[in-house]
């Protein structure tokens, strides 16, 4: 472990998995903590309880298509939902810069009643803290959820090869839209963030089959960081096929001008689901018949060959090595 | 670093302007080209307008591809 | 070979190497300025930014290039004042912006961003702008092609030429290649069929010659009023390349009539004692003798996320080129 920590530890790429795994794991790991689920899965009698937690540092604040607090609602449910629960209650913390304006405060918190209604959560205890001008930025908000787990049978164990790749709409929305409000960069665009809540779509998808067997949903590090956590270490690969990744026109134009790769933004509304090979279109229609789920595409499948590996197969007809993103492509995404 | 992408001209105001494609517009400078034109296509590198794109050329070079 | 960075990228990008049959190979060369820029700039740079009142604008990729000692992402995360920007238009309104504030832009890039930097000094002499300077390290193509040419160890039949720079430039520079050294050579577009297309045109040359397969961005004579700004503002030098040593006329230095726009003579900055990396091949890598699995540190302890040397850590090296696309193994 290097002596200070850097941005890159925060990307959601490779360096803070090792950060996890070098550092809180070691000092902190349980048997629970080391399944590193988006959210933790509790047994309270016969029940099962989904338990998350999510820090919102996104800047700016306010962006095209949401704001830090509809994001601090949306991201934690969906950690809720992409874990087969029915996200019921979170909390709200917040931790406010001083000299903030009220103004500002109470846009955000209605923002963060409307989205919870949206998602028909209910927030039920929370926590106020100010520090000196210089010790935050604006605002940060921490939001935990808990859920009741409602589906069986998720687990990465069962992927096999054949299952169907499955992502519920266009990727690198959300970070394209924060980055055209980023200061230096400042490009027009009519992009706007995919952030909003999945309980819906993904109970329609989940009502489709039985062997839907993983979802997550594509947050810092992209889709290719995420698919990449799913193989790492398994007896199986994933292939991908570039011409069906759902990529916006605007969305690829922001890419080719400022040498990034879609495959590597954030998006804050959609989900990757692994499918058995059988029940692929079954599930498929299901998530396009929800309006969140309109741009869904099949875009790979689980492969026998290249185990714990990520392919593309690319436009041109040959493939390449999809790896976890390394060190930091854009700070305080989300 | 060679990052060139092509945009068309949709404002010009002096030697800046703004350029588009896709949806996504941005600021360029065009001091670096000879007169410019509204629906003009450059190619952008670093915020500035560094060539014009020639369409006829461009048209050629896709049907050769095309026929490859 | 190809010289330029985003085709390297692009040739990994697409996986063209394995659409190719078995008796063409294609060989990385020098094609990333952020790769060439020595450790000496760097570390000049890093004093820079150590320095009060002073902000350093810089592309993005020179971020986490590391120096003798250190990287700018790593200062930065100690305090100091430095700024990724995506144009010099951008630290020229900082300038603006901020006139308490001495701005020091990074110039690093080949012909085809040189211009841009010439034209914001241009632009900060015409407005009066007083805190704006250039710590000058851009580098020209033609010249560095001729000395491994010359220096032989290569063994190349033909050049994909950049895009980009060549749009600058134009194609006169490149006659050497065939005149003096009777090697081929094709101006090539980014695209993967620009780039077949352009392997095709260099097998069917009969005799060497510099053809253009980017005709929809080449004029022969190339950007006249890119040339010109570069001809006004900067002198031709001898310069440093990271891992390839001097070579002559292959540099830009800031003009004497410019001369308070050259942050090397406004600030003196003083970089500490320059240190290579043991056991870092970058060099052989950049030459296009040795790819990067023949070295002992690639994909142990210098990978993407800890580099080590330049290649790995720039966003056109050609050490993560093949670390991303082509696998550790």
């Amino acid at each position: 472990m290097v002596d200070r920590i850097t941005l890159s530890h925060g990307s959601g790429g490779r360096m803070m998995h090792e950060l996890i795994d070098e550092l809180f794991m070691k000092e902190l790991g349980n048997a629970l903590l080391r399944e590193k689920r988006d959210s933790a899965i509790l047994k309270f009698g016969s029940k099962r309880v989904a338990f998350t937690t999510d820090s919102y540092v996104v800047d700016p604040i306010f962006f095209p298509g949401g704001d830090i607090g509809s994001l601090a609602v949306y991201g934690t449910v969906n950690d809720l939902s992409v874990c087969g629960a029915r996200p019921l209650y979170i909390s709200v913390a917040v931790v406010i810069e001083e000299g903030f304006e009220t103004s500002r405060l109470k846009r955000i918190t209605a923002s963060v009643g409307k989205a919870a209604k949206t998602a028909g959560v209910k927030i039920v205890t929370g926590d106020t803290k100010v520090v000196e001008k210089g010790s935050c930025d604006k605002i940060f908000i921490n939001t935990s959820g808990i859920g009741e787990v409602y589906y069986d049978g998720l687990s990465e164990k069962s992927v096999r090869p054949g299952d169907a790749v499955i992502v519920s709409g266009p990727i690198g929305d959300h970070a394209i839209s924060i980055l055209s409000k980023r200061e230096g960069l400042d490009f027009g665009t009519d992009v706007r963030s995919d952030s909003a809540p999945l309980g819906g779509l993904i109970a329609k998808a989940l009502g489709a089959s039985r062997r839907v067997r993983f979802m997550r949903d594509p947050t810092r590090g992209g889709l290719a960081t995420t698919l990449n956590e799913l193989v790492e270490g398994r007896s199986f690969g994933v292939g991908i096929d570039e011409s069906e990744l759902p990529v916006r026109p605007g969305v690829r134009q922001a890419c080719e001008m400022l040498g990034l790769d879609a495959l590597y933004l954030a998006c804050e509304g959609r989900v990757v689901f692994i499918v058995s090979e059988e029940d692929r279109r079954k599930v498929l229609s299901a998530i396009r018949s929800d309006p969140l789920g309109r741009g869904a595409r099949i875009i790979g499948r689980a492969t026998e060959e290249h185990k714990g590996r990520v392919i593309l197969n690319t436009v041109a007809g040959g493939k390449r090595i999809l790896d976890m993103l390394s060190g930091e492509q854009l700070p305080r995404i989300c | 670093m060679c990052l060139g992408i092509p945009m068309r001209v949709v404002k010009i105001e002096g030697s800046e302007g703004v350029v588009e494609s896709g949806g996504l517009s941005r600021k360029a400078n065009f001091s670096l080209i000879k007169s410019v034109a509204l629906g003009d296509y450059v190619l952008l590198h670093a915020g500035f307008a560094i060539e014009r794109i020639k369409p006829g050329e461009a048209k050629k070079t896709l049907k050769l591809l095309r026929d490859l | 070979m190809e010289v330029c960075g985003t085709h390297t990228m692009a040739i990994f990008r697409y996986g063209l190497r394995e659409l190719l049959p078995a008796n063409i190979r294609l060989i990385s060369g020098p094609g990333c300025p952020v790769c060439v820029t020595p450790n000496r700039y760097l570390d000049k740079a890093i004093a820079l930014a150590g320095t009060e009142g002073v902000t350093v604008a810089t592309f993005g990729d020179m971020m986490r290039v590391p120096g003798s000692r250190s990287s700018l992402e790593r200062e930065r995360s100690k305090g100091a004042s430095i700024r990724a920007v995506y144009s010099t238009d951008d630290a020229l309104a900082m300038a603006r912006s901020h006139p308490e504030r001495e701005i020091v832009f990074l110039g690093v890039g080949f012909e085809t961003t040189a211009p841009t930097v010439a034209s914001s000094i241009i632009e900060a002499l015409r407005e009066g702008i007083s805190n704006y300077s250039v710590l000058c390290g851009h580098k020209t193509m033609p010249e560095v092609m001729g000395a491994l040419l010359a220096a032989g160890g290569v063994d190349v039949d033909g050049f994909l030429l950049p895009g980009h720079v060549s749009a600058i430039i134009g194609t006169s520079p490149y006659r050497f290649l065939a005149n003096r050294y009777n090697k081929r050579s094709v101006v090539a577009g980014f695209e993967p069929l620009d780039i077949m297309q352009s392997i095709l045109m260099l097998i069917r040359q009969r005799r060497p010659v510099v053809q253009v397969q980017y005709k929809r961005v080449i004029e022969e004579g190339g950007n006249r009023i890119a040339q010109v700004m570069m001809a006004k503002v900067f002198r031709k030098s001898d310069d440093l390349w990271r891992g390839i040593g001097k070579v002559r006329d292959s540099g830009y230095k800031i003009r004497r009539e410019y001369a308070s726009f050259d942050a090397d003579l406004r600030f003196r900055p003083k970089p500490c004692r320059e240190k290579e990396a043991g056991g870092c091949i970058c060099g052989s890598v950049l030459r296009g003798v040795k790819i990067p699995s023949d070295c002992r540190l690639f994909g142990k302890s210098c990978t993407p996320d800890h580099p080590v040397g330049s290649c790995m850590v720039s966003g056109e090296g050609t050490c993560a080129a093949y670390y991303r696309y082509g696998g550790r193994r």
